[in-house]
């Protein structure tokens, strides 16, 4: 490789990486608690746990939970009730002051399915858990936060990609994994440095990639909305407000009817901005391991309950849907949760050796050196 | 000329295993996310054998 390309490509490298690692450092310390947020909540006790009975007790109708919301959270309307595999007999309910509030103002919790009882969720509402989470998504800053982290991890793609380039002539007289424990501190951090972030490769631009997707979903949903929705929702342009709603009560089995194959995962109350003004949008996921991240909403006329349209699910969406697996970790048993926090250790490790690396070069000591190590 | 003395061979097939097995545990449970146990679990080890200084380890 000529000096002049290692030259530019080090440019790319060193001021991609300079400025993104601060917000890295971050984003991987706020996220190794967050990949066992599950099992820290239910260390804590802050998991809702529902009351031991008959196995076969019937559940509610579906409108007495969302009269069951309502008493829980008075003043309040119900936006999403939604439902989670683990606990069958649980059903997530989110409130708002109004349907249409933004995302950081609803409250959530638990009622049970079969008496409609209302458990707290401190941990989806404040806490630590809650403060590691917003700073990992927004920094509590927003939409504008959430579009300034996923430039950051557009600058972390580059880094990956401008540290492979880079890797060829540092590894020219290097056999593969060696690392010069014998020479200083230097050479050996820059060898780890090599190593370990060529190794973790994969993993850090899957997750760095669907990190970035993740962080654009509100602009994602909203261009969903502008796509699909504004086209199944033209005749309603002109309708009047709704003055009440129609009983949630056979929401599932219309939604169940229209879309056979598949399972409610949520329910999007009108207004909110996953359904429309005049309709409940239930959404559905598929049974299959890949489907079951791959959500269809189904538009229920909120006066007649007619379906009015089964969505379209356009690839973006698909995008959002399967960014979300591949960037939590949750999707591969214990074994991948530990590996999850292995690999995020590990690149805290590449971003704080890479921030030492550029340290000393700036410091003038064997700077040259470096580069003729590199081009010789 | 040798696999360790390559450059890109070794990282390039540790690349492609942790792709595959990323990929394959969203396709199913069991050997599935096995593969993804591989794919990871080897630049783990590897990172993790190559931290701890070593005097003199290669003579």
């Amino acid at each position: 490789m000529r000096s002049t390309t290692i030259r530019r490509w080090s440019f790319v490298h060193t001021w991609t990486s300079l400025i993104c690692t601060l917000f890295l450092l971050m984003l991987a310390i706020t996220g190794l608690p967050l990949i066992f947020h599950h099992e820290i909540e239910h260390l804590l006790g802050d998991a809702p746990e529902l009351r031991q009975m008959a196995p076969d007790t019937p559940h509610l109708d579906l409108q007495q939970m969302v009269e069951a919301a309502k008493r829980e959270r008075p003043g309040e309307v119900v936006q999403y009730l939604a439902w989670d595999e683990d606990e069958p007999n649980g059903v997530f309910a989110y409130t708002a002051p109004t349907a249409d509030a933004e995302p950081n103002a609803t409250y959530t919790f638990m009622l049970d399915a079969r008496t409609g009882e209302a458990l707290d969720m401190p941990a989806a509402n404040g806490g630590l858990m809650m403060f590691l989470l917003r700073m990992h998504v927004d920094m509590f800053a927003g939409l504008p936060g959430k579009l300034f982290l996923a430039a950051m991890g557009t600058l972390f793609v580059i880094a990956i990609i401008s540290g492979v380039v880079l890797y060829a002539p540092f590894m020219r007289r290097l056999e593969f994994a060696q690392v010069r424990h014998e020479r200083s501190t230097r050479t050996r951090w820059l060898d780890l440095h090599n190593l370990i972030g060529v190794v973790t490769l994969s993993w850090a631009l899957v997750v760095g990639i669907t990190g970035v997707i993740t962080a654009c979903s509100d602009l994602l949903i909203n261009a969903w909305r502008a796509d699909t929705m504004a086209s199944m929702l033209e005749p309603y342009r002109d309708a009047p407000p709704l003055t009440r709603l129609a009983p949630a009560s056979d929401l599932l089995r219309i939604a169940k009817q229209a879309a056979p194959d598949m399972q409610t995962d949520f329910i999007a109350f009108p207004g909110t901005r996953f359904a429309s003004e005049h309709h409940y949008a239930v959404f559905m996921n598929g049974s299959t391991h890949l489907t079951s991240h791959l959500y269809t909403p189904v538009l229920i006329d909120a006066q007649t309950l007619d379906v009015t349209a089964v969505g379209e699910r356009p690839w973006y969406m698909d995008a959002l849907g399967l960014s979300q697996p591949l960037h939590f970790g949750d999707y591969g048993g214990r074994p991948m949760q530990i590996l999850w926090a292995v690999l995020d250790v590990l690149t805290i490790v590449v971003l704080g050796s890479g921030l030492y690396l550029w340290w000393v070069r700036r410091r003038g000591v064997q700077s040259a050196a470096i580069r003729e190590e590199a081009i010789a | 000329m040798s696999w360790r003395k390559s450059t890109f061979r070794l990282p390039t097939l540790l690349a492609l295993l942790g792709f595959a097995g990323l990929f394959a545990a969203l396709l199913g449970d069991g050997w599935w996310d096995a593969l993804a146990w591989v794919g990871l679990a080897l630049p783990a080890c590897l990172s993790l054998w190559a931290l701890p200084r070593r005097r003199a380890a290669r003579a």
